[in-house]
C-alpha cells in the first residue's frame, strides 16, 4: 500500500494540467457550483469538521479562521492568498501554481462564498515571470467562461521581492501600496485586514485543498492524517539525496519513509542536518528520521512543520556555512521597523562571519545564544524569532563542529565535496 | 522617453483593478520598469502624478522592494540562488564562476549591456537545485558549465530557452510587463511541471 496520496497532485503529470480543459476534465468548478449552493455557515463548518488547518507554516484551522470574520457587519469583507512563497527550502506553491492555477481560483470562490467576500486577493511573489502569467491566464479564462465576474472578483497582485511580505500583515501594506511591514495585532486581519476591513488571509495550499474537501466530504479529509493533523499534504525534499521533489503524503509520514521514497541520501553520503519546514524552523539530525511529520510530532520533539520544506544536508556540509548564510539572508530581509530584529541579525551576522573563519572565541557561543534570546519574542512579527531557530539548534547539535572552526583557525570542511557537481558519489 | 496616451491608459487599467488607487503602485513600478528597464525618476513622477501621491510616496515604496532597480540592469538579468541550500549544492560555485566570466561583480552590468548578475535568495525551486533565474524564469539543476553556457548565449544574443517557462527567454523590459500582470500570452508554453515536481505521483502511481 502507498504512503503517498496525491489530492493536489493528482493530474499535475498531463499537460495540460494548467488548462481551464484540463482541470475540468476531473471535476474542475463542480466543488465551487456546489458549495455556492451551500448555505456559507454551512461551508464554514464543513472545512472546520475536515480538520484543515493553514499549510503556510502557523497550522491554524482554515475554518475557524473564516469563522472569526464578523457577520452582517455591513462592511466589505476581503480575502487574500498568501502565494509569496519565500521561506528557504519551501517549493510546494510555486509548482502548484504553475500545473494547477484553477484549483486555486476554485478554492478563492469557495472561501469567498464562505466569509461573503466579493474580492479576493492573490499575493504572488514577482520572481516567478512564468507561475505569474499561468495564474493571470487562468484567471481570465475563469473570467471569460463566466465562472468568475458573477459576484466574486479575483485580482492577481505581484510582488517585487521582499520575504517579509510572506508575513501576513506586512503582505497586507504592501497590497495597500505601502513598504510591506508588519503591523502590531491586534487588531487581528479578520478584524482589521486589507483596508481595515475584516480579511482572511490563507497560503496557496489551504485554499488549493478545499475544493477536494467540498467535493469529497470532511469524513474523507478526516479519514487521513493523524489525530490532530488531518489530511494530505505537499512535502517538498530538496538537498543531499538522490531523487529530491515533491512528494504528497498524508501528516505524519516520517522523513525515513519520504527518503526511501526518495532513493535515500546521494550514495556514500549520510544525513546530517535537516529541516522539517524552512529554515525558520529549529534544525533536526538524524535522530528525528522517524518523527512523525505533523503539527503535533514535530513541535513534541523541538521543531516546527512550518512548510513541510524538507532540506537535506549530508556529513560534507559544513553547518557553520549554512547556519550563517541564512542568518545573512534573515538580515536581508529583516524589514527594519523592530530594533531587536533590526540590530539583532545584523549583529548574528558579524558574529557568525568571525565564527566561520575561525577568528571568534569560545565565549562568542554563548553570546550568539545570549542575543537570540534578546530577539526571540520582542519584536512585531515572526522574522526574529525565526532567525534564531537555525543559531540555537545548530549550537544545540553541533556545537563541537562551531569550536573545531576556532582551533582548526578557519572552516575545515572542503566546499567542493558539498555540491551537486563535484560531490556526487564522492 | 516620454509616456505615450496608451501608456497612460494601460496604467488606468491598472489602477482600476483594486478597490484603492494606492493598491496599484507594485504593479505600476513594473510597467516602468517595462518602459525604461529601470525605476527613472520620470517613472517615479509619473506614478506620483496619476496615483495623486507625492514623488517621496512612492520612492519609498519602490526602494524597499529589491526587483525595483534603481539604475538600469543587462537585458538579461541572471540571479544565482546562493541562499543556503544552492550554495552549497554549487551555486557559490556558479557565482564565483560568471562573476569571472563575465568579469563583472553583485549587481553589474557588462559593458555590452546584454547581461547583469546579482545573487538571489531562495526562489522557490529547492527541488531543482542549484537554481539560477534570468528575467526570473527557472533556470533549473545548473553547474559552473551551464550556466557560463547560459551567459554566453545571452551575450550571443540567442539565449537558451528556460527549464520551465515559454519557449523563447524573453527580454528584461517585455518580462517587467508580465509582472505589471499584462498577459504577453504565452502562459501556455513550456512544461506543466519538471521531474521532481512529478516524483511523487509517479511513485504513487507504482503503488510505493
Amino acid at each position: 500500500m502507498t504512503k503517498l496520496a496525491p489530492v493536489l497532485s493528482a493530474h499535475w503529470d498531463e499537460k495540460d494540467s494548467f488548462t481551464l480543459e484540463g482541470y475540468k476534465r476531473h471535476g474542475g468548478y463542480t466543488a465551487s457550483a456546489k458549495a455556492l449552493a451551500m448555505d456559507p455557515d454551512a461551508v464554514i463548518q464543513l472545512v472546520k469538521d475536515s480538520g484543515l488547518r493553514g499549510r503556510g507554516g502557523a497550522g491554524f484551522p482554515t475554518g475557524m479562521k473564516w469563522g472569526f470574520i464578523p457577520q452582517g457587519d455591513n462592511k466589505d469583507h476581503y480575502l487574500v492568498v498568501n502565494a509569496d512563497e519565500s521561506e528557504p527550502g519551501t517549493c510546494k506553491d510555486t509548482p502548484l501554481l504553475m500545473a494547477n492555477p484553477h484549483v486555486l481560483i476554485e478554492g478563492c470562490i469557495i472561501a469567498c462564498h464562505a466569509i461573503r467576500a466579493k474580492h479576493a486577493f492573490i499575493y504572488i511573489r514577482g520572481e516567478v515571470t512564468h507561475v505569474v502569467r499561468r495564474v493571470n491566464q487562468a484567471i481570465e479564462d475563469a473570467y471569460a467562461a463566466g465562472i468568475l465576474g458573477n459576484g466574486i472578483d479575483v485580482v492577481l497582485h505581484i510582488g517585487a521581492g521582499a520575504y517579509i511580505c510572506g508575513e501576513e500583515t506586512a503582505l497586507l501594506d504592501s497590497l495597500e501600496g505601502f513598504r510591506g511591514q508588519p503591523r502590531l495585532r491586534p487588531p487581528f486581519p479578520a478584524i482589521a485586514g486589507l483596508y481595515a476591513r475584516p480579511t482572511v488571509v490563507n497560503n496557496v495550499e489551504s485554499i488549493a485543498s478545499v475544493p477536494a474537501i467540498i467535493k469529497n466530504g470532511a469524513e474523507w479529509y478526516q479519514s487521513m492524517g493523524t489525530e490532530k493533523s488531518k489530511g494530505t499534504t505537499l512535502y517538498s525534499l530538496s538537498g543531499h539525496v538522490v531523487n529530491p521533489g515533491q512528494f504528497e503524503a498524508p501528516l505524519g509520514i516520517t522523513l525515513r519513509e519520504i527518503l526511501d521514497l526518495a532513493g535515500g541520501v546521494r550514495p556514500g553520503h549520510k544525513l546530517k542536518f535537516w529541516t522539517p519546514g524552512g529554515s525558520s524552523t529549529p534544525l533536526f539530525t538524524d535522530a528525528h528520521l522517524d518523527t512523525p511529520l505533523d503539527y503535533e510530532g514535530v513541535a513534541a520533539a523541538g521543531s516546527m512543520l512550518g512548510t513541510k520544506a524538507l532540506q537535506i544536508f549530508d556529513e560534507t556540509t559544513c553547518v557553520v556555512r549554512a547556519v550563517l548564510r541564512w542568518t545573512e539572508f534573515y538580515k536581508h530581509e529583516s524589514c527594519g521597523k523592530c530594533t531587536p530584529c533590526r540590530e539583532g541579525t545584523w549583529w548574528l551576522v558579524q558574529i557568525l562571519r568571525d565564527l566561520e573563519a575561525g577568528k571568534g572565541t569560545e565565549a562568542d557561543l554563548a553570546k550568539l545564544l545570549d542575543l537570540c534570546d534578546n530577539i526571540m519574542g520582542r519584536s512585531f512579527c515572526a522574522l526574529g524569532d525565526g532567525a534564531t531557530s537555525p543559531i540555537t539548534s545548530s549550537i544545540k547539535y553541533f556545537r563541537d563542529e562551531y569550536i573545531a572552526h576556532l582551533t582548526h583557525g578557519g572552516c575545515p570542511f572542503d566546499p567542493v565535496a558539498s555540491t551537486l557537481f563535484a560531490g556526487a558519489g564522492a | 522617453m516620454a509616456y505615450s496616451d496608451e501608456d497612460f491608459q494601460i496604467m488606468d487599467s491598472i489602477i482600476k483593478r483594486y478597490p484603492r488607487p494606492r493598491s496599484a503602485i507594485m504593479p505600476l513600478l513594473h510597467y516602468v520598469q517595462s518602459k525604461a528597464g529601470y525605476v527613472t525618476n520620470e517613472g517615479i513622477e509619473v506614478i506620483a502624478k496619476v496615483l495623486q501621491l507625492e514623488a517621496a510616496e512612492v520612492t519609498a515604496v519602490s526602494t524597499f522592494y529589491t526587483q525595483y532597480k534603481p539604475t538600469p540592469v543587462g537585458e538579461y538579468h541572471v540571479g544565482v540562488c546562493t541562499n543556503t541550500l544552492c550554495a552549497v549544492m554549487g551555486g557559490d560555485a556558479i557565482f564565483a564562476s560568471l562573476k569571472d566570466h563575465l568579469g563583472i561583480g553583485n549587481d553589474e552590468v557588462t559593458a555590452d549591456g546584454k547581461v547583469s548578475l546579482e545573487h538571489i535568495e531562495c526562489n522557490a525551486a529547492c527541488d531543482y537545485a542549484p537554481v539560477v533565474m534570468a528575467n526570473w524564469e527557472f533556470y533549473d539543476n545548473q553547474t559552473v558549465e551551464s550556466a557560463k553556457d547560459l551567459v554566453d548565449s545571452m551575450r550571443a544574443g540567442n539565449p537558451k530557452p528556460p527549464t520551465r517557462g515559454p519557449n523563447k527567454l524573453v527580454t528584461w523590459k517585455e518580462a517587467s510587463a508580465v509582472l505589471a500582470g499584462l498577459n504577453d500570452g504565452l502562459a501556455h508554453e513550456g512544461v506543466q511541471a519538471g521531474e521532481p515536481t512529478l516524483l511523487g505521483l509517479k511513485l504513487s502511481k507504482e503503488g510505493k
